[in-house]
């Protein structure tokens, strides 16, 4: 974790305590700056994380909009005033929209320059020697007997195999190997901030062209994917209904399987497979193909989720003269791990008079004890539906869209017996009773299981995978891959009225005539364990090309850290 | 099809690795304060670092002497009791791996579907993380600091989160549970590590600002000084991001996978997002003039606790897709 220069910032713009008179021009370019900062961009992303977070705290209607609602019961008075400042819908509100875009300004203000800046070090010779190579890390000073010409090619040769060298002629016929490694660092970095623009982008395209929805389909019934078959439908903001795959599928078996040996467990789903006849297109061959919780089926653009399943019986309703009045596969919904259900039967105009509603609970495995009668285990081991008996009207006449789950909107009296008991029916697979007053009967003919759907489909996918690879091989890159730079000073030592530089300590002698002094220095812009071994190595490889001879070979070398003894990181005082 | 006996055997282990950790723990500590009055008696407190350096850490040891190192090193040897602590938290780390292996074994899968099997696991990766920085240098000081965290989770572990061993639901049984939570669970052992070198960094740093000649205490005394354990920390939380980033980025392709949208503001992707944002504004803050050492040292903490909280919290204060995991 040694350091030889403080880590790699991008020159931060002066700092400007008050905004000094610079005119219009001036004022924006000093704006742009202050945004584009780095300091601007910190604060940005602590910003971003506060303001993503009350999203998690509070429902959100993208995600549950019931559970929005629930909230509004619960909390009458602060529910509006949370919604007045976008609170349920987070994401989509405009100071995190604020946040969002100008953190993606700042984030192009940094790649642009930087980026130019970048393709400059690719394109340019490496950059000159410091003055004085003395400074650097694993400084090493000594005399050859190699013209320093010579000297520069030998040592370019041996900095070649590994290093971006160049040799450069400096005053008095010195010469300069300047070599560097590890630009991809810096080309890392720029790949994961236009990475980051990418997967942004990619965001954007989701909320504008996917789409969702959701359906129930019955053991034994079929699907079209038109929207009038789905439940709920949820389009991006671009999204146009027509191009809808035009698919269909039946649904032939759901398997189920529960844990039913481990006590501790009783109950839990172990595994749910549907499986379901799909044609892509109307009078298409179908194929047949089996949807888990992990392993969505694709069709034509589309994916089709297994997100729920839960019970539909088969009711029969026949009216008082026994002609069959009404027969469907009803939906129960599960309400808890039990699949304890709730649904309702709804059967307008019985008789011709009004409307009957069939309304309570579906119990898998039902048990009646004390307790009240209730399920105790997921799979159709008891199956039981209880049901209490309404009149009236059903306000299915009114065109108001209605739940088919609950009787909301519906005006309806409940039936009674003789004795002034409500009617309450129970019936397992194949029992039928008849209703009170006359008014027919109803038969469970029997258990069938549904599947809720999701049918998804997300275009900008394929963009957000590859985008977000690229942020963690740019991101990976920056951080690991050191950049290096190693520069070979060769000085022609001074021979008497030459007036050549003489660097300090070297001592000239006529009678054994040495010609070069050769220094070797190197710095790291990153925290770079390695590089002393690697300067090591490189004075080792410049010694064998460029032999040491004369009077200042060698210099005991510096040891590498001790060169650069500053602390990591400038602490703040 | 559970076995039982082996998940009555991994119950057993883990309470054993407990006992192990914390007497680790204790002579951690121990070695600590030992070391650091020997240290005191010979003016060379910096020098333990370099013990055991060699090698490419030499440069990283040569840092940690700082300005002492002009002074000729008087090498202090590491005490007996730190041994002594070392073999117990390879003792302790075995016992708990061989209790997380069980308990995988029990229920022939992965043991990661519910707290309990998150946070053994976890705490696992820590010590595992730990016994690798052991054997590759001398960090002996870090040792009770890293010890009491995991001895910590295995406590709530144990007694808040225990579930006994269960097969998989359905909405985990996926090849990705192996990929996306394992990365996790590594990148979580490199952040808490991380973690508690810079919370050493922010004392060092506090005792140097109050010091003026007055000796600091003695269990601080052979811990590294401030630029060493910034550059440490930053090292783990460096490699901890990567994978944190490839955490997410396979964990959206579950999402994908299972849910039909590789991002849905589930909960738990809400937090993931909040660690990662931290911890970038914790990269950012080191290359920023005026936010470097202690604001960023803050900051790393600041997104340890939003990991933590994302790991622990989110399960049970929140409905989400990930809530399997209560």
């Amino acid at each position: 974790m040694a350091v030889t220069a403080p880590p790699a910032a991008p020159p931060a713009p002066p700092p400007a305590p008050v905004a000094p008179d610079l005119g219009v021009r001036g004022g924006l370019r000093w704006m742009w700056r202050r945004l584009t900062s780095m300091r601007t961009a910190l604060v940005l992303l602590l910003l971003l994380a506060l303001a993503t977070i009350p999203g998690s705290l509070l429902p959100q209607r993208s995600v549950d909009l019931g559970a929005v609602e629930t909230f509004y019961a619960d909390n009458p008075t602060l529910a509006p005033l949370l919604d007045g400042v976008g609170l349920f819908g987070v994401y989509a509100s405009p100071w995190f929209g604020a946040v969002y875009l100008l953190l993606f300004i700042s984030l192009v203000g940094c790649i642009v320059p930087r980026t130019r800046r970048h393709i400059g070090e690719w394109l340019r010779r490496p950059p000159g020697a410091p003055g004085r190579l003395g400074r650097l890390a694993g400084y090493q000073r000594y005399e050859t007997a190699l013209a320093p010409e010579d000297a520069a090619a030998a040592v370019a040769g041996v900095l070649r195999r590994r290093w971006h060298a160049t040799v450069e002629t400096g005053a008095g016929g010195t010469r300069i190997v300047a070599a560097q490694q590890g630009r991809l660092r810096e080309t890392g970095n720029v790949i994961f901030h236009i990475s980051m623009i990418g997967v942004l982008l990619a965001l954007a395209g989701s909320a504008l062209y996917s789409w969702r929805g959701e359906a129930l389909v019955v053991e034994g019934g079929g699907f079209a994917n038109t929207l009038p078959q789905y439940d709920s439908f949820t389009p991006g903001a671009r999204y146009d209904a027509a191009t809808l795959p035009p698919f269909a599928l039946t649904l032939e078996d759901l398997d189920v399987r529960f844990e039913s040996d481990q006590v501790a467990a009783f109950g839990a789903p172990r595994d749910f497979a549907a499986t379901v006849t799909v044609t892509d297109t109307p009078g298409g061959p179908a194929r047949r193909e089996v949807i888990r919780v992990n392993s969505p089926v694709g069709v034509d653009g589309a994916r089709l989720y297994l997100s729920g399943n839960g019970y539909a019986p088969v009711v029969q309703v026949r009216d008082a003269a026994g002609e069959l009045t009404w027969e469907g596969a009803v939906p129960f919904l599960p309400q808890d791990g039990a699949y304890t259900s709730t649904g309702v039967v709804k059967v307008p105009d019985l008789n011709g008079t009004q409307d009957l509603a069939l309304e309570g609970f579906f119990l898998p495995t039902a048990v009646m004890d004390g307790a009240g009668p209730r399920s105790i285990f997921p799979d159709a081991g008891n199956p039981l539906l209880l049901l209490n008996v309404s009149v009236g009207d059903l306000g299915l006449d009114t065109g108001r869209p209605a739940s088919v789950f609950s009787l909301d909107g519906a005006d309806l009296t409940q039936v009674s017996d003789e004795e002034g008991q409500p009617v309450s029916l129970m019936l397992a697979p194949g029992d039928g009773v008849s209703l009170p007053d006359g008014l027919g009967s109803v038969t469970f003919v029997e258990l069938r299981r549904f599947v809720a759907l999701d049918v998804r489909a997300d275009p900008s996918g394929p963009l957000a995978l590859i985008a977000a690879v690229l942020v963690m091989l740019g991101l990976a890159m920056s951080l690991f891959i050191p950049y290096r730079r190693v520069w070979v000073r060769l000085t022609p030592l001074a021979t008497p009225g030459s007036g050549a530089a003489v660097p300090a300590g070297a001592v000239s002698s006529t009678a054994e005539p040495a010609r070069t002094v050769v220094e070797v220095g190197g710095q790291s812009r990153s925290r770079d364990l390695g590089f002393g071994d690697v300067l090591a190595r490189i004075d080792e490889g410049v010694r064998v090309a460029v032999p040491p001879a004369g009077r200042l070979a060698p210099v005991p070398a510096e040891p590498y850290a001790r060169a650069a003894p500053e602390p990591a990181v400038p602490e703040e005082p | 099809m559970i076995d039982e006996s082996m998940a009555n055997a991994a119950d057993a282990l883990i309470v054993s690795a407990m006992a192990a950790y914390t007497l680790a723990m204790l002579a951690f500590l121990v070695d600590l304060v030992t070391v650091g009055r020997a240290g005191r008696a010979t003016g060379a407190r910096r020098e333990l670092v370099t013990v055991g350096g060699a090698g490419p850490d030499t440069a990283d040891a040569m840092v940690a002497a700082g300005a002492d190192a002009a002074a000729p090193p008087t090498p202090v040897r590491a005490g007996r009791i730190g041994g002594v602590a070392v073999s117990l938290f390879f003792l302790a780390t075995g016992l708990h791996l061989a209790s997380v292996l069980s308990r995988g074994i029990a229920v022939d899968r992965v043991p990661w579907s519910n707290a309990y099997e998150f946070a053994t696991t976890g705490a696992v990766a820590v010590s595992v993380l730990f016994a690798g920085l052991l054997l590759r240098r001398e960090a002996r000081w870090l040792g009770a600091f890293v010890v009491l965290p995991v001895l910590l989770t295995l406590g709530v572990a144990t007694s808040v989160f225990y579930a006994e061993a269960t097969a998989l639901a359905p909405a985990l049984q996926s090849f990705w549970l192996v990929i996306h939570v394992s990365v996790a669970f590594i990148a979580s052992a490199l952040f808490t590590v991380a973690f508690s070198v810079s919370v050493l960094q922010l004392v060092q740093s506090r005792l140097d600002r109050a010091g003026n000649g007055r000796e600091r205490p003695a269990l601080m005394r052979a811990v590294p000084d401030v630029g060493a354990l910034e550059a440490m920390a930053f090292r783990l939380n460096a490699i901890g991001f990567v994978l944190w980033t490839f955490t997410v980025i396979a964990g959206a392709i579950w999402a994908e996978h299972a849910w039909g949208r590789y991002w849905g503001w589930d909960p738990k992707e809400v937090w993931s997002l909040v660690v990662w944002v931290v911890y970038a504004a914790y990269l950012h803050a080191r290359a920023t003039a005026g936010w470097g050492g202690r604001a960023a040292g803050w900051i790393a903490i600041a997104a340890y606790a939003c990991l933590l909280f994302n790991f622990f919290g989110v399960n049970y204060l929140f409905v989400g897709n990930h809530s399997y995991a209560q």
